[in-house]
C-alpha cells in the first residue's frame, strides 16, 4: 500500500530548505554545537545537490514526540536540515542528544540527493562517549572494521561527519 | 546491567514495506546513481525510540499563500490551473493529521526555478514552484498551482521526464519520512522514464499516479486531480523489556 519513493532530484532547493533549517536551536545557545561534513560520492567527488536531516533526542534523552512513552517534553525541535554546499558541505547546529532507551548518545540521519532513489539513514555518534559507544547495540551489530563511519570526529567548534555513499570508507547505512 | 528508564517501554512498531514497493539504490537505467548508491549492505536498524518519533512541524512552517501556488506573485502564472488533494495515510489507512507537507515543481513549460536548469523553456515570472501545507484532522491536504510541463534532461538519447509533482512528507514518526513524485495521468513519457520505472512492482508504481477527480474539477477554474500519499503502516503496540532480551 505504501507510496512508493522518488529521488529529490536536482532542484530539491526550490523546495525544500528552510532558513532556519540548519539550527535545530538558535545561534548563540549555550552548549550548542556544530556538526559539519561533507557528501561525498563513489568517485570521492563532493555533491553539492544533496540534503541532511537530523532527528535527535534533547540531552536528557527525551524527544517531543507522543509516542515518547515517558512523556512528551516539548521545547527542543530536535529536527535539522541542510542542503549540501557546491563544496558538498553542510552544517546543523543543534544541542548534544542523551542516552536513549540504553543506548548512546546518537543522532538519526537522512541523506538525500539527486541519484538516489530513496533516502538513505545514518547514525551520528559521539567519539567522547568511549564506553556508551562500545556498549551500543546497533554500533555492536555493524562490522567492526566499518563501525569508525558512524562516530564523528572533534573540532573546535564541535564535531565532523562527512558521509561515503559509496566506496572506499563507505559509510555505513541502515535499514530502518 | 541495569538499563536506566529503558525497560518497560511501549512502543509503535513500522512495518517494513514489501519487496519491491521502493526502488532499488542501484537502478543502472538512471545514470545518477552510479556512484550514489552504497554497494554495501544495508544494516538492519531495529527501531527504539528514535526512529518510531519524528519531527511534528506546525503551522509556523506556513506563509499565506503556501497552499496557492498560483497567488505568490503580483500575477497568475501561465498554464492550466490545477487543484491537486488527496490524504495522507499510514498503510493501514489510518490519516496522519496536523503533518506537513512540501511540493516542489517546474512551471507550464517544463522549467523550474534553479540556476542549474537552463534548457531553453521560459521561466515565469509569477511561478516559483514551491508550496507548503498541513494536513487537516482527517489527514487531507489540498494544493492549487498549475500543471506542470514535461522536461528534457541528458540521462538518454532525447529524454524527458513525465509531468511530476514532488512531495516530501513526516508523517508522524522518522520511519515514516517519505520523498516520492506525483504523475499524471496516462501520461505518454512514462515508458521511457528511468526514475518512474525503476520501481519494480508495478501495482506500487501506478500508486505514484494521480487520478483525475471531475468532482474537484471546478467549473471555470480549475481542473482536479486526486493523490493520496501512503506512508508505513504500524503495528500494534509492542512491549518491550530489554533486561528480559538479555
Amino acid at each position: 500500500m505504501t507510496t512508493p519513493s522518488q529521488t529529490v532530484g536536482p532542484y530539491l532547493a526550490i523546495g525544500l530548505p528552510w532558513e532556519d533549517g540548519p539550527t535545530v536551536v538558535p545561534e548563540g545557545t549555550p552548549g550548542a554545537v556544530l556538526i559539519t561534513g561533507c557528501v561525498y560520492d563513489g568517485a570521492k567527488d563532493p555533491i553539492p545537490d544533496a540534503m541532511i536531516e537530523t532527528w535527535q533526542a534533547d540531552p536528557d534523552g527525551r524527544f517531543d514526540h507522543p509516542d515518547d512513552p515517558r512523556g512528551r517534553v516539548p521545547g527542543f525541535r530536535g529536527f535539522g536540515r541542510c542542503p549540501t554546499g557546491p563544496d558538498g558541505r553542510y552544517r546543523i547546529l543543534t544541542l548534544l542528544p542523551g542516552p536513549v532507551q540504553g543506548q548512546a548518545p546518537h543522532i538519526d540521519v537522512s541523506v538525500f540527493a539527486r541519484g538516489l532513489l530513496d533516502r538513505v539513514v545514518t547514525r551520528i555518534y559521539f567519539p567522547e562517549n568511549v564506553d556508551a559507544n562500545a556498549a551500543d547495540e546497533v554500533l555492536n551489530s555493524v562490522p567492526a572494521e566499518r563501525r569508525h563511519t558512524l562516530i564523528a570526529g572533534k573540532t573546535d567548534e564541535g564535531y565532523r561527519f562527512d558521509v561515503h555513499l559509496q566506496g572506499e570508507g563507505e559509510t555505513v547505512f541502515f535499514d530502518v | 546491567m541495569a538499563a536506566p528508564t529503558s525497560d518497560h517501554l511501549i512502543l509503535p512498531r513500522y512495518r517494513r514495506d514489501p519487496e519491491g514497493t521502493h526502488p532499488p539504490l542501484d537502478s543502472p537505467g538512471y545514470r545518477s546513481t552510479t556512484f550514489r548508491h552504497p554497494k554495501q549492505p544495508l544494516v538492519l536498524l531495529p527501531q527504539k525510540l528514535t526512529e518510531v518519533t519524528g519531527p511534528l512541524l506546525g503551522p509556523g512552517r506556513l506563509g499565506e499563500h503556501d497552499n496557492d501556488l498560483t497567488k505568490q506573485h503580483e500575477g497568475e502564472p501561465v498554464g492550466q490551473r490545477i487543484i491537486v488533494h488527496g490524504r495522507l495515510l499510514d498503510g493501514d489507512g489510518r490519516p496522519i493529521p496536523d503533518s506537513l507537507i512540501e511540493i516542489w515543481q517546474a512551471n507550464a513549460s517544463g522549467r523550474y526555478r534553479h540556476i542549474g536548469d537552463q534548457w531553453p523553456g521560459p521561466l515565469d515570472p509569477n511561478f516559483t514552484g514551491l508550496g507548503r501545507t498541513l494536513t487537516d484532522s482527517n489527514g487531507h491536504y489540498e494544493f492549487t498551482t498549475i500543471k506542470p510541463g514535461a522536461y528534457p534532461w541528458k540521462n538518454h538519447d532525447n529524454a524527458w521526464r513525465p509531468a511530476h509533482i514532488h512531495f516530501s512528507v513526516f508523517g508522524h514518526a522518522f520511519t515514516q519520512r517519505l520523498v516520492t513524485q506525483m504523475y499524471f495521468p496516462d501520461d505518454p513519457l512514462f515508458f521511457q522514464d528511468p526514475i518512474f520505472n525503476s520501481v519494480p512492482d508495478e501495482k506500487a508504481r501506478q500508486r505514484m499516479i494521480s487520478r483525475y477527480d471531475h468532482n474537484r474539477t471546478t467549473d471555470h477554474w480549475a481542473l482536479g486531480f486526486e493523490f493520496d500519499i501512503v506512508v508505513r503502516g504500524r503495528e500494534q503496540s509492542v512491549f518491550e523489556n530489554e533486561e528480559e532480551d538479555e
